[in-house]
């Protein structure tokens, strides 16, 4: 069973195609990273898979339950709520822009979804946010506000709510994008212990040397299809596709 | 003087109540309003609109004696005069607090509702404790000015024969020959708005804790 099944998915805004049809499945402990230039529809992917959009065609599907799936003529059908909620719980998304509540403390962040979503007792949630709080080297950040905190420990405090849920998968999108340089290289590093985890992964960025560092798997992305995809010696070490060439070339 | 003092203090009481009993209706029906507005349903958001328009492009002392004497020819009765006020200030006030609230949520980023739906959090509870603190917050400053307008509205419930403090007023000085009690209600109208603007710097500094 893969933890995330896509077959031929298709997304469109208005007359603009996005994803022309996009297969791949994710195994479970895997990174997989996607690449591909801007526009190329890496957002918007994953933004179906975390049911942020609606796919206009194709199948996904979650830890073997079906996200959506398209009938024979062509209808999409989406699962029944119930579903899609459980599913929900079991994709994590990390924004490129956080998106951390800042009304809340970095602790209630962390613990407001496993109360009231998940429903463990508050003394529960906090054991679980304090000690993911160590994790991130943020456990005296736990009463601070976000705004209080550097974009990167931001970003951490993000990650920290996402995997509070206990996800199957976590699906970040350009985590380290709205960064500045000099802090990227902390968010990169959690990733990589998450991986040594073997936490199951889709990591779209824009770090070509981190994607081959910390991949499985490397899917290039370009104009809504994907254009190659392969381990990371074989994505970035021997391209096959002209498009891919000249998109690597671009981060020599 | 007094005698006056207890007269004014007497019409104060009418005006607060008027204050108060709007605030408490037009607060929360100011809610359903902005949420109408921006119903996806376009025959709701259209009457929504409309009402919204009439409400804030017509004089309110117009829309106080419309209350207190349509029903009159329509259904030959009428509310008495102190409901046809707080009915005419709840229905105007709610139409400019559903406009405030609109603003404070629409300014809410995009992601906010993104991670509380990728979280798993209800509509509602996205609605309850992501979205309506961030909006309280930032609507603070205008909230405090259409509040500190009411407390100077209150002077109009004279319009249909409410006795609230500037009635009182007016009717002293004409009864002594004197300005003196309208400056007095005055001083009055200026105190009670201190209290307002002095509560409103209270929440803003309370709800600074972020931003
Ligand atoms: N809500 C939307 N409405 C209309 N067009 C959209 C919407 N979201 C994305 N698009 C368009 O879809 C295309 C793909 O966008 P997407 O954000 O998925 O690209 P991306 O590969 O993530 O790019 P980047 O590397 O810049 O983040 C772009 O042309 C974008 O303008
Ligand atoms: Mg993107």
């Amino acid at each position: 069973m893969h933890v995330i099944s896509v077959k031929d998915i298709r997304k469109g805004f208005g007359d603009l195609q996005v994803l022309k049809g996009i297969s791949f499945d994710v195994d479970k402990g895997e990174v997989l990273s996607i690449i591909g230039p801007s526009g190329s529809g890496k957002s918007t992917l994953l933004r179906c898979i975390t049911q942020l959009e609606r796919i206009d065609g194709g199948a996904v599907e979650i830890c073997g339950d079906t996200l959506a799936t398209t009938d024979d003529d062509g209808t999409v059908v989406y699962s029944d709520k119930a579903t899609l909620r459980k599913i929900r719980l079991q994709v994590g998304l990390v924004f490129q822009n956080f998106n951390l509540f800042p009304h809340f403390s970095v602790m209630r962040n962390i613990m407001e979804a496993q109360v009231h979503v998940l429903g463990s007792p508050k003394e529960d949630a906090r054991r679980v946010a304090v000690e993911l709080l160590r994790k991130m080297g943020l456990e005296d950040k736990a009463d601070a506000y976000p705004c209080q905190l550097s974009g990167g420990q931001q970003q951490r405090v993000s990650i920290a709510r996402a995997l509070a849920l206990k996800p199957e998968v976590l699906c970040f999108d350009e985590p380290t994008s709205a960064l500045d340089p000099e802090l990227t290289g902390e968010i990169l590093k959690v990733i990589k212990e998450l991986a040594a985890e073997k936490m199951t992964m889709v990591v779209v960025t824009h770090e070509m040397a981190f994607a081959r560092d910390i991949s499985d798997r490397v899917i290039f992305m370009d104009d809504g299809i994907i254009a190659e995809s392969g381990t990371p010696d074989e994505v970035f070490g021997h391209p096959k596709n002209e498009r891919t060439k000249k998109f690597l070339a671009r981060f020599e | 003087m007094s005698q006056l003092l207890l007269q004014l203090l007497e019409g104060t009481l009418t005006s607060l109540k008027i204050f108060f009993l709007t605030l408490l209706f037009s607060l929360p029906l100011g809610i359903v309003v902005a949420q109408g507005r921006m119903c996806r349903n376009k025959l709701v958001s259209g009457i929504v609109n409309v009402y919204i328009m009439i409400m804030r492009g017509t004089p309110l002392i117009l829309q106080l004696i419309f209350v207190y004497f349509a029903p009159y020819y329509v259904f030959g009765a009428s509310f008495n005069r102190f409901t046809a006020v707080i009915v005419a200030y709840v229905i105007n006030y709610a139409a400019y607090f559903a406009e405030i609230y609109r603003g404070g949520i629409q300014s809410i980023p995009k992601g906010q509702y993104e991670a509380s739906h990728v979280l798993g959090f209800t509509k509602l509870h996205t609605f309850t404790h992501i979205v309506a603190p961030q909006v309280v917050k930032r609507i603070i400053p205008a909230m405090g000015n259409e509040v500190i307008t009411l407390v100077k509205d209150t002077a109009l419930a004279q319009t249909i024969g409410v006795a609230e403090l500037f009635r009182v007023a007016q009717n002293a000085s004409a009864r002594e020959f004197s300005t003196m009690p309208i400056f007095v209600a005055g001083l009055f109208y200026f105190i009670m708005n201190m209290v307002v603007s002095k509560t409103f710097d209270k929440i803003e500094t309370k709800l600074a804790y972020y931003n």
